[in-house]
């Protein structure tokens, strides 16, 4: 008798359930017209969900909804992408309920690609014509290396360049490096006043991808059919065997990037650079606020004398995300939220985003000089490297797994077991599997 | 329990007898448990020592002076900045997260009472299967239900929405399972016939009868949901959006991930996990006194 009450609960619950489900996929079909690949404006209002964790992003939207009545932007917030806010990415659009719009991290663009998660926005007339806005380098982390597909809208970048304490590189006497090598002959004179150059870090593997970025290398390349990965290449091996030298010689540190051990290294004095992004500037003056006024920006060193390459890390994009049934709107919000001026200078007193434009470049909040960086205006510094970056660098489809991997080899290699390059090798065939193991084809 | 009070409440009296029957084992059991009581005792005050020392420092002291005591006192300063900081919202989240957890540990309270109850004083078929279903639940780790409720909460629309961190959070099977066990121990069969003859619904038995004899019960219930909903973390992590719908731990985790780019926010993490902590410690202390009593009445009779 229970037992027969308890079955027709359950049959009721899962018809309901079914139901709701039939009615949600049936309204998003009808109003969705099929895939919507063309880019039209809609009929009447609309109101669109942008997901990003931008702080501050809403006082931003805001001004964009005052000025649109008729497209309306409701902003979403989550923690950074990879602390959680890809994962639910992925199960949104797995549910059907992703949001329009949603702020994606360079590296991460090319899995939603390849997971089918991204509207093209090629179709999109004003998108394409704005390419010529973009620092070329940035244009190229959303074309994803293919010539008919426009996959976001770049939004900020990560230009390096080296961040050095020029109190103790004058008193000891030390020129400020500008090749790699002059850098490991530094690196040895700061070892006898007592400090290390720099601080290696293991975590964060995007620090060491932009080391080959600038090196030349290409840790991925796609055809349009197949990809091609190549981790240990000539540049990366270059440089990977150049930090092998400098942990083998004892002259950097090994401190786990952004932890307490690592702010107060910088903050006592005990490591003296950092060739790090534009948004490094925060991060040293919040966990080294006792070095105030000692620090400057000087362009990163070069792997030979004369040359002009800057290496990225960081910066991301704003994507419209598959099934969204307003792209047009969408992609004319994303376009002005990282084109125009006002939008721009809010971001950039928000959240210190560097812009990825060029006329973002010359933001007059960009042109101050400052005051922890003993008044230099480091940004001319940036605005330069961010001209010489490499633009066809591209991200592989699987990077979570890969930076893993490297990390984890990094991590042994730092403990003297193995060397970075047997970490490439190995996240090589890793990699490789990864993408087999996904049935992404991969280029022999 | 019983050995904590009984070792806070010694006094020479209690260990005469003790040391005539064998002086080693009481000399050296009581120093090995005060010692390993000591060592836990620190273990865990230690890190709220820290976090409520670090508090009180402004961002450049909080690096350079020493970690466990105190340099400026800067914590109504901060406190106040963290209240204001983004129009208020950590006080929104808090106020989220006593609305999950208070009103989720309720409701959750009582269904696991109810159903605890039926389990243990009326006899149906498939009881025990019933029984050990519910057991299983509490095997199942609240993680790994979160992603397929994300998709069911999907298909009707509700997630990013109050109910979806709400709803999931009132299902305790390990509720279930204790006031199984206490009802079956604590409430006399004779007691509910009583009440039957009397005249008094089976409803109106179990609230007015019931309750009060599985309070202990229930208020260990309370306690556990409170603090498991209050430090649930991945739930709301795939099913909010809207921050104005965030718990404090979630939001806080939120404003962490964001240190490279907001320096600022480092304090405001560290002096919101302190004030986060501080209704758990209310709740705590406010419900260990029924908690300590129910108990104490249950043994004596």
């Amino acid at each position: 008798m229970q037992q027969t009450k308890r079955a027709v609960a359950t049959g009721v619950a899962l018809l309901t359930a079914l139901a709701l489900a039939g009615c949600a996929a049936g309204g998003s079909g009808t109003d969705g017209g099929g895939d919507a690949a063309a880019c039209a404006p809609a009929d009447g209002d609309v109101t669109l969900e942008f997901t990003s964790w931008i702080p501050g992003i809403e006082d931003v939207v805001a001004t964009w909804n005052e000025q649109n009545p008729d497209i309306q932007v409701e902003v979403q917030t989550g923690p950074n992408g990879n602390s959680g806010t890809y994962a639910n990415f992925f199960s949104q659009l797995e549910a059907g309920n992703a949001p329009d719009l949603g702020q994606i991290e360079y590296d991460a663009l090319s899995s939603f690609r390849v997971q089918d998660g991204l509207e093209n926005l090629a179709a999109c007339e004003d998108i394409v014509a704005a390419e010529a806005d973009f620092i070329p380098w940035t244009w190229g982390q959303v074309t994803l290396g293919s010539s008919d597909g426009v996959y976001g809208v770049p939004q900020d970048s990560g230009p390096m360049a080296l961040f050095y304490r020029a109190d103790l590189f004058e008193q000891n006497g030390i020129e400020v490096p500008t090749t790699w090598e002059e850098y490991k002959e530094a690196a040895v004179k700061v070892r006898e006043a007592g400090g290390y150059i720099t601080n290696f870090s293991t975590a964060d593997i995007n620090q060491f991808a932009g080391f080959v970025w600038q090196a030349g290398g290409d840790w991925f390349t796609n055809d349009g059919d197949a990809w091609t990965v190549d981790l240990t290449g000539e540049q990366s091996t270059t440089v990977a065997d150049y930090w092998q030298e400098l942990l083998d010689e004892d002259l950097v540190a090994t401190y786990p990037a952004w932890t307490e051990e690592w702010n107060n290294a910088y903050n006592s004095g005990e490591v003296w650079s950092w060739n790090s992004a534009v948004w490094g500037a925060n991060s040293i003056a919040s966990g080294a606020p006792d070095t105030a006024g000692n620090w400057a920006v000087a362009p990163s060193p070069q792997w030979a004398a004369g040359e002009q390459s800057s290496g990225n890390w960081g910066g991301s994009s704003v994507a419209v995300f598959k099934g969204s049934e307003h792209v047009y709107e969408a992609a004319k919000f994303a376009l002005w939220l990282n084109t125009s001026d006002e939008a721009l200078t809010a971001l950039n007193e928000s959240a210190n985003i560097y812009p990825a434009t060029t006329a973002g470049l010359s933001l007059p909040s960009l042109q101050e000089g400052v005051e922890f960086y003993g008044g230099q205006k480091i940004y001319d510094v940036f605005a330069e490297a961010a001209e010489q970056v490499n633009p066809d660098f591209v991200w592989g489809p699987t990077m979570t797994q890969t930076y893993a991997d490297v990390s984890d080899g990094f991590q042994s290699a730092v403990t003297g077991q193995g060397t970075l390059l047997e970490a490439l090798e190995s996240a090589q065939a890793s990699t490789i599997s990864t993408l087999e193991a996904q049935s992404i084809p991969v280029a022999e | 329990m019983s050995l904590l009070t009984r070792t806070a409440g010694a006094t020479p009296d209690d260990f005469a007898p003790t040391r005539r029957r064998g002086p080693r084992e009481s000399m050296l059991s009581r120093g090995a448990s005060l010692l390993v009581m000591g060592v836990f005792t620190l273990y865990f005050l230690v890190p709220i020592w820290w976090l409520f020392i670090a508090s009180t420092k402004d961002r450049g002291d909080l690096l350079t002076t020493p970690a466990l005591w105190f340099a400026d006192w800067n914590f109504f300063q901060n406190v106040g900045d963290l209240i204001t900081y983004n129009d208020g919202i950590y006080l929104r989240w808090l106020l989220n997260s006593l609305g999950y957890a208070g009103i989720g540990a309720l409701l959750a309270t009582i269904v696991a009472g109810m159903c605890g109850y039926a389990l243990a004083k009326y006899r149906f078929r498939g009881r025990e299967t019933f029984f050990n279903i519910v057991l299983g639940g509490v095997l199942v780790p609240a993680t790994a239900l979160a992603l397929p409720l994300f998709l069911l909460f999907s298909q009707v629309n509700l997630t990013n929405t109050f109910w979806a961190v709400l709803l999931p959070s009132i299902v305790s099977p390990f509720g279930v399972y204790l006031s199984r066990i206490y009802a079956a121990s604590s409430v006399p069969d004779e007691l509910i016939e009583a009440g039957r003859i009397d005249g008094a619904g089976e409803v109106r038995t179990f609230f007015t009868v019931s309750v009060r004899l599985m309070t202990p019960a229930l208020v260990t219930v309370f306690l556990f949901q409170f603090v498991t909903i209050w430090n649930n973390f991945f739930l709301p992590l795939i099913m909010l959006r809207s921050q104005e719908l965030f718990p404090v731990t979630f939001g806080l985790y939120g404003w962490n991930t964001q240190l490279n780019q907001i320096p600022e926010l480092r304090t405001y993490v560290l002096v919101g996990s302190f004030l986060s902590i501080v209704p758990l410690i209310i709740a705590f202390l406010l419900l260990q006194r029924f908690w300590r009593n129910g108990l104490g009445t249950g043994s004596v009779k």
